[in-house]
């Protein structure tokens, strides 16, 4: 996992609430049996005017001009703002790997589902969670100056406007530790073996049938 | 001191370890595997050279990718037949029990592991799908994980967690007759929306759960995600047990009594208190039927199409004018009004047998409408299937119009060939309204079995409740 400490970059603004994870990868390209590639079918429905299918050349199908992935400068944006609840819906990694794999590193949202936002701290992608009334400021300053960019500190806990205005943003330290070392989790959880072992024991005396079969 | 809610005992019973920051390490009892979000995973482990550390636990099972049609066919689809196929050659590298897509006990993964008993009270359970809070219904403790942590559960057995807060939602009073679970849980999250319990263990509670058989159980809990909850549960009794006794993976009779007794502390304490509380009257209860792209975008039978200028807050407004216009329907328009072209029974909310009995109870002796351009049904499993044909349901659904297929998620996610055609409008027993989920420029209404048949039969959506009076 690549490491995060400091991510500067354009703000895509996609203003639409429960922003579910069929809507960020739908499902005709779940059924890849790899961790990449999925980048250029990022909001396949939304973004393309035609049926996207795996194998089918991106580059030659037509754009939905009114997406905002399909307007410049937004192509080149690492930072995604969006709505309340977003990533809803299906547990599907794949919906993080494809916004990693278009370039974003970041969503700022009032609010996500309980698993998208698990599922970005195992990729390298920082989830924050704002006040509606800040997330709200940040969607007008960036229909106000398009190209609108932001840097995220994960240290410090910051993000900087290009006014120089300083946001806090709150973020679990374990997770921020390993956002930040780019830390294989399994390799820490497993420094704990004996205790599973040890528990497991315990739960075998007190549980068989749980190991039954 | 408070006594414990079912969620904190569960939280309890599997705690390996937990750090001075809250973060802590959970074991997991039960892993269920299918074929979309674990190729990734067991790549990982191979390339890091690691083996699962409990096998046993795992129970494995294609159900996104299949075909509902013809199975000694094979898959038609390469790209879906090499994902089955990776699955069926990591479960015999790692010596995982799967239950092949040609095998009689085949079916969608949320339905074969409580048949099979593989679910079990106290347990955690996990699987790479959102649906998994179905479990929850036998007092386990099982939610929803990404690929990255099927990984993790392959390689350690346990998964890093933080506890969520403690959530009751009391459906008191009696369901009216017609009134199923799956109408229950639809208006659980009209109420409290799609968010409405992101962060929290929802515990659902109260007569009307109390009442309800297994099945119905597994749909209220089938559907906690879709109201941000990535568990959901229900405590064990006497229904709960005897669903259980006898099935292959259950405690056998060597344990059978002691796990029973054991069982009998999984509910949450008279005095447990919970951060938050939500009550219902089951009795005031309608049938429900959805009308947009949000699961809690959802109103009664008997009710309107809403309209957005109603609405204070703007981003909602929004969102609400942006579902109308995909959904293509008015501001105003009776529920009744609508008239889906395409009827799905099935998923893993609603294709158990009890499910498919309800729906071939409203369907019998009638035709499907002219104007349903395909009425599907879905078993849960291939089990639920040779069920439905000794009772005879086969022939109902048959006769009516209805094509009979093997089991598999189908229609719920169009993974495979069953899937809606831009426009197409949908009466489905699944459990996401999304846009394109049923099929791109799909159009999904969430409804029970009992309803979907009515709406089958009606030709428009209409009040089983007259339906099965006439």
């Amino acid at each position: 996992m690549d490491k995060f400490t400091v991510i500067s970059g354009i703000v895509a603004p996609l203003d639409r609430p429960n922003v579910d994870t069929d809507a960020i990868i739908p499902k005709q390209f779940l059924k890849s049996i790899h961790r990449t590639g999925f980048g250029p079918n990022l909001f396949d429905d939304w973004r393309y005017l035609d049926h996207g299918e795996p194998g089918k050349d991106n580059s030659r199908r037509p754009l939905n001009p009114d997406f905002v992935l399909n307007q410049s400068p937004y192509q080149d944006a690492v930072i995604l703002l969006g709505r309340e609840n977003f990533g809803c819906g299906s547990s599907r990694e794949h919906a993080v790997w494809a916004l990693l794999d278009y370039g974003f590193r970041v969503v700022i949202a009032p609010g996500f589902a309980d698993i998208f936002f698990n599922n970005c701290f195992k990729n390298g992608v920082l989830p924050i969670v704002l006040d509606s009334v800040i997330v709200e400021r940040l969607f007008k300053a960036v229909a106000g100056s398009p190209g609108y960019t932001l840097r995220v500190d994960l240290p410090a806990q910051q993000i900087t406007t290009p006014e120089q205005e300083i946001i806090g943003f709150e973020v679990d330290p374990f997770r921020k530790d390993c956002l930040i070392q780019g830390l294989d989790d399994i390799a820490l959880t497993l420094q704990h073996a004996d205790d599973i072992r040890r528990y497991e024991k315990a739960r075998r005396l007190e549980a068989p049938w749980l190991f039954d079969k | 001191m408070s006594g414990k809610t079912l969620y904190d005992k569960l939280w309890d019973s599997h705690l390996v370890r937990q750090d001075d920051g809250g973060t802590a390490l959970l074991y997991i009892d039960r892993h269920l595997v299918h074929e979309v979000t674990s190729p990734q995973a067991f790549e990982g482990l191979r390339l890091a050279g690691r083996r699962p550390w409990r096998s046993q636990s795992i129970l494995a099972v294609p159900d996104h990718n299949v075909p509902t049609t013809d199975r000694a066919a094979g898959i038609s689809d390469p790209v879906s037949r090499v994902q089955v196929e990776t699955l069926d050659r990591n479960c015999s590298e790692f010596d995982i029990t799967e239950f092949t897509m040609t095998d009689l006990r085949q079916g969608i993964v949320h339905v074969i592991g409580p048949e099979q008993g593989a679910t079990l009270p106290g347990m955690t359970v996990v699987c790479g799908d959102s649906h998994t809070s179905t479990h929850g219904a036998f007092g386990a403790l099982a939610f929803g994980i990404g690929t990255s942590e099927v990984e993790h559960v392959l390689a350690t057995q346990c998964l890093i967690q933080k506890k969520s807060g403690n959530m009751q939602v009391r459906v008191d009073g009696r369901l009216a007759l017609g009134v199923s679970a799956k109408d229950v849980v639809l208006a659980i999250i009209g109420r409290i929306g799609t968010a409405g319990g992101t962060g929290f263990a929802l515990e659902f509670a109260g007569q009307v759960i109390r009442d309800l058989s297994m099945e119905g159980r597994m749909t209220v809990c089938n559907m906690a995600i879709e109201a941000g909850a990535r568990a959901g549960m229900i405590a064990v009794d006497d229904t709960t047990i005897a669903y259980l006794e006898g099935r292959p993976y259950a405690p056998g009779a060597e344990h059978w009594e002691q796990a029973v007794s054991a069982w009998a502390d999984l509910h949450s304490d008279a005095d447990a208190g919970f951060d938050r509380v939500v009550t219902l009257d089951g009795g005031t209860l309608a049938p429900q039927v959805s009308w947009g792209t949000s699961p809690e975008m959802v109103t009664a039978i008997d009710g309107v199409v809403p309209d957005p200028d109603a609405e204070s807050d703007p981003v909602k407004r929004e969102g609400m004018r942006n579902a109308l216009a995909y959904m293509d329907l008015q501001p105003g328009m009776a529920i009744t009004d609508i008239r889906p072209d395409h009827v799905f029974i099935g998923s893993c909310t609603n294709a158990r047998i009890e499910d498919l009995r309800a729906a071939a109870a409203v369907i019998r002796g009638r035709r499907v409408a002219a104007g349903i351009k395909q009425a599907l049904v879905v078993p849960g499993s291939g089990l639920v299937k040779q069920q439905a044909e000794a009772e005879g349901l086969e022939r109902v659904f048959t006769e009516a119009g209805f094509e009979w297929r093997e089991p598999g998620c189908s229609m719920c996610l169009a993974m495979n060939a069953d899937r809606l055609e831009a426009g197409d409008r949908c009466a489905s027993t699944s459990n996401r309204n999304f846009e394109g989920r049923q099929g791109q420029g799909g159009r999904t209404h969430l409804v029970s079995p009992a309803m979907a048949a009515a709406a089958a039969v009606a030709g428009h959506f209409t009040d089983v409740r007259q339906v099965a009076d006439t």
